[in-house]
């Protein structure tokens, strides 16, 4: 019942939005979106790590076709729908100092978004899955679409079809799965983790649902629609993509591909790895170049989210949950980044790093609070960062030494490109006035000062976090190492 | 059976309305007449009668696409307020779009090849009248006589076909020609399966399957927009259910011979249809071509031909026809207050009209295939069945090519919040008109969310 509260609260609130008045309409998302989070927490407090899949709402949807609606949340699940949370408040609270046109549909989409992201973490039906999976797709479109920058209408479109092309796929597979299933058919996730296919089936299903997976994260070389997209998409849809989004695709991988098929997984892992690797590398040199500063936050996202992927991949209790963990921190280190960026430019009118330069001078608070923000995004020790890279690299390693060392590099080069950005950005000789570049906003401090405990807090005392999901990640190992 | 003589006798009270003089009083009854008719279908549910010598059989198929195609007529009746206006002679189109229905109601429930013969022509001949009817314009009178001559050939050809396997088995009897097949397979003579074939070209003319759709663009393009939507929905779908009824019942036996050329047919016309209509700047023949497109997602579960296949053409219809009605009525509202076809014409659509543009929203999204509407579930069990008859192949082509149809359907989704280049003269919805946009949009999500209503009919 829990799990369905989740879902359908924010579905309402959605809906709601739409009666309400221009003015009133933030208000009333930013509460609603405080309301889920106590619903979240409260959810936390009652679940028991190693419990199994817990407050499992079961329906049944389309009988004869073995479809339910079936949704449940084990420890991996609650520890997204915990992210998502967390993160729609502060993406709420990140736009109240900010005009939006039209408020009502971009706040009904957004909470509309956060049905759909619930959705997709505690489903536990393929066919409901792969429905949250595309309406989770439909605001986020339309959020950029019309909300975005001056080059929206090419990029969205490059979005939507590349992102739809790897679901299609994805559907495919589910439907083959369900056929392999015994008769009467069904999308169940038990019955689709008691399936021993034949190498090659599993070959086939590996290749389609990684496709999928590997847009949304996106792992190299299927990454190219994320930077133009997070760069034009208006600041909340950025936060949204990179935030929540695409942890959809780490989440697939794990519920959705090791389970399932663990021999393809055995085959075709060290490719996976390998791409994951280089995409690490590609990214963090191109994050290097970039003078577009949230051109560079997309590049080391992509970066950050190779190293995640490249955990689940080393198939390691200390890759999963570094995984697990990462996944939280760079859910807020990147909504802190943009969010960062989003103050200059309304500030600066620009977010090319040559054109900016001394704002540290006149901004003391904003300069620490981004400096936090950077040293957890370059994992620095006591930062939220440091334990889930270090839980990454520690798994990478046990996978392949190589692997490690190469991905390793994404400390240096991750640490090197943002300190850059820092420095082109925040010091500098460059005169600016103290007019234009007003101080923060009441919300805007509290934004930044959330984001910053939430940082100090996950890197001093991780444990609670990886206590949550660890029984449940040694469920899915052992499934996926099945040979 | 009640049905049919419903519409018919409606068509000829329409006929002589104008000598009654209850001409104003006709659009309620025809209303109301083919609420009954609906009505009247429903009561032969499950009742399985055979009519007129075993002309016509009752089964749960044809009451279920009678139920469709006459709900689908109902709905347009409610939005052609427009095509009846300004018309002198309207209560003769009244009469011939009626005679259309029986010509659909009886392809959908026939169990002789004459009487699929008979029931295509009253159709047919309806539509060639139809598509010309807008008699002051040009392109109306090219499109009528363009259909005309290529209609008349096709069913030139499935007459042929009709007679061939006639020959070979001396029956016009789907029962009968169905023992016959199974008795006979593997040693059936050539001209079985000459007249196999060129039956084939004759319906998949009508539902615009590559290589026989050249006649489609152009004739949806000028026939009036109203009458293109009657084509793409209530043609569509009745010459659809005839194909299913004809190939599921009697050539089951050889469906290797022929699964072959429909499995061509229907990766032809995905890609033929999505393909071209990118290219389209008018929005009418956009709708063309991805009719094209829709009619081999459709093929796909005739090459399927499975226990899933019926329910599955039920589905697609469906969602095919409701997705159409809201889209080529917006199309005419839109088209005849600013004298525009084009995508471009729909620009600023969205501010204008928030909610008709929100409707048209979900009716593109619908078929483009994203859930949760009806378009998704439809493509889904679609491929479904052609998963669970093995032709994975085809439906990795249906896949890519549906998407390059989200493009052309996003890329109206994106001109629709576009602000217009100078002033552009204003639209005005009707209430009835918004009304019946809303309900096809309901429909659309109802449909979606629970195609257990639907598939569990034909299940």
């Amino acid at each position: 019942m829990l799990t369905l509260i989740l879902i359908l609260f924010p579905f309402v609130a959605s809906l709601f939005c739409l009666l309400l008045q221009d003015k009133q309409v933030r208000s009333f998302a930013f509460i609603a979106a405080v309301v889920q989070l106590g619903i979240t927490l409260y959810v936390v407090s009652q679940f028991v790590p190693g419990g199994g899949m817990q407050f499992v709402a079961d329906y049944s949807w389309i009988e004869n076709l073995g479809i339910s609606f079936k949704a449940g949340l084990d420890g991996i699940s609650t520890l997204l729908v915990l992210l998502t949370s967390i993160s729609m408040v502060l993406i709420l609270l990140s736009s109240f100092s900010r005009e939006i046109v039209t408020p009502r549909p971009f706040y009904c989409l957004i909470l509309f978004m956060q049905a759909a992201l619930v959705g997709v973490f505690t489903a536990l039906d393929g066919f409901l899955f792969y429905v949250f999976w595309e309406l989770a797709l439909i605001p986020i479109y339309f959020i950029c679409l019309l909300w975005g920058g001056n080059d929206r209408v090419r990029i969205t479109l490059k979005f939507f079809i590349y992102t739809l092309t790897g679901s299609l796929f994805m559907l495919v597979a589910l439907i083959y799965l369900y056929l392999q299933t015994p008769v009467p058919h069904s999308f169940d996730i038990q019955a689709l983790y008691a399936l021993q296919l034949q190498p090659m089936q599993q070959s086939f299903i590996f290749w389609a649902l990684f496709l999928a997976f590997a847009i949304k994260i996106p792992i190299f070389p299927l990454h190219t629609w994320q930077p133009d997209t997070y760069t034009d998409a208006p600041t909340q849809g950025s936060m949204l993509l990179s935030g929540i989004m695409l942890k959809m695709g780490i989440f697939g991988l794990i519920r959705w591909l090791l389970p399932i098929v663990p021999l393809a997984v055995g085959e075709w892992g060290r490719i996976a790895m390998g791409l994951c690797v280089t995409g690490i590398i590609y990214a963090s040199c191109m994050a290097l170049v970039q003078q577009d500063f949230k051109r560079l936050i997309a590049y080391s996202s992509i970066a950050h989210v190779g190293l995640i992927a490249a955990g689940v991949f080393s198939l390691s209790v200390q890759g999963m949950q570094g995984a697990m963990l990462q996944m939280m921190s760079h859910g807020i280190n990147v909504i802190g980044l943009f969010f960062v960026a989003d103050i200059i430019f309304t500030r600066m009118n620009t977010r090319q790093l040559s054109e900016l330069g001394g704002i540290a001078n006149h901004a003391g608070a904003f300069s620490a609070f981004f400096m936090i923000i950077l040293l957890g995004s370059v994992a620095l020790p006591l930062t939220n960062g440091f334990v889930g890279e270090f839980l990454l690299l520690n798994g990478v390693y046990q996978f392949s030494a190589v692997a490690a060392a190469l991905a390793g590099l994404t400390v240096i080069l991750g640490a090197v490109y943002m300190l850059r950005s820092y420095q082109a950005v925040m010091l500098g000789s460059r005169e600016i006035t103290a007019s234009v570049f007003t101080p923060l906003t009441a919300t805007e401090m509290t934004t930044m000062l959330i984001i910053a405990v939430l940082i100090i807090l996950f890197g001093v005392y991780p444990q609670p976090l990886l206590h949550l999901t660890e029984p449940d990640i040694r469920l899915i190992l052992d499934k996926a190492m099945v040979r | 059976m009640n049905a049919i003589l419903t519409v018919t006798g409606l068509g000829v009270l329409a006929m002589i309305a104008e000598i009654l003089r209850f001409k104003k009083a006709l659009p309620y009854l025809v209303i109301a007449g083919i609420a009954a008719t609906i009505g009247f279908s429903m009561l032969d549910w499950n009742t399985f009668v055979r009519y007129y010598s075993d002309m016509l059989y009752m089964d749960n198929f044809a009451v279920a696409f009678s139920c469709l195609i006459t709900v689908v007529s109902l709905l347009w009746f409610f939005v052609s307020g427009d095509y009846f206006k300004s018309d002198a002679t309207r209560t003769d189109h009244y009469a011939i779009i009626l005679f259309a229905l029986v010509g659909g109601m009886i392809m959908v429930s026939y169990a002789d090849l004459s009487m699929l013969f008979i029931g295509l022509e009253i159709l047919s001949i309806s539509f060639y009248v139809l598509a010309a009817s807008n008699k002051t314009e040009l392109r109306s009178n090219e499109a009528g006589f363009k259909y005309f001559i290529m209609g008349a050939f096709a069913t030139g050809f499935l007459l042929f076909g009709i007679t061939l396997v006639y020959g070979a088995s001396g029956t016009f009897n789907l029962q009968k020609l169905a023992a016959y097949t199974t008795a006979q397979a593997g040693q059936l003579p050539g001209i079985y399966y000459a007249g196999i074939l060129l039956i084939l070209v004759g319906l998949t003319f009508k539902v615009s399957a590559v290589p026989f759709h050249f006649w489609a663009p152009d004739v949806y393009e000028g026939a009036p927009t109203l009458i293109t939507a009657l084509m793409a929905t209530l043609v569509k779908t009745a010459a659809f259910a005839a194909l299913y009824r004809l190939f599921s019942t009697c050539f089951t036996p050889v469906s290797d011979f022929w699964t072959g050329v429909i499995w061509i047919m229907a990766a032809a016309s995905m890609l033929t249809g999505n393909i071209l209509a990118v290219a389209q700047t008018s929005l009418k023949r956009l709708l063309a071509y991805s009719s094209i497109a829709h009619a081999g997602y459709m093929l796909l579960a005739l090459v399927a031909i499975n226990d899933l296949s019926a329910a599955a053409i039920l589905l697609y219809a469906a969602a095919y026809s409701i997705a159409s009605i809201s889209s080529f009525a917006i199309l005419e509202i839109v088209s005849t207050q600013t004298g525009d076809e084009s995508i471009a014409a729909m620009k600023g659509f969205a501010k204008a009209h928030p909610l008709q543009a929100f409707i048209l929203v979900i009716t593109m999204l619908s078929l483009a295939g994203i859930p949760p509407l009806a378009g998704f579930f439809a493509k889904y069990y679609i491929f479904f069945a052609a998963i669970q008859a093995g032709y994975i192949g085809l439906v990795i082509i249906a896949v890519l090519s549906s998407l390059i149809g989200v493009y052309y359907y996003l890329r109206v989704i994106i001109t629709i919040f576009q602000s217009p280049a100078g002033q552009k003269p204003a639209v005005t919805f009707l209430p009835g008109q918004t009304a019946l946009l809303a309900l096809t949009g309901l429909l659309t999500l109802l449909i979606g969310l629970a195609p257990g209503l639907l598939t569990s009919l034909l299940g």
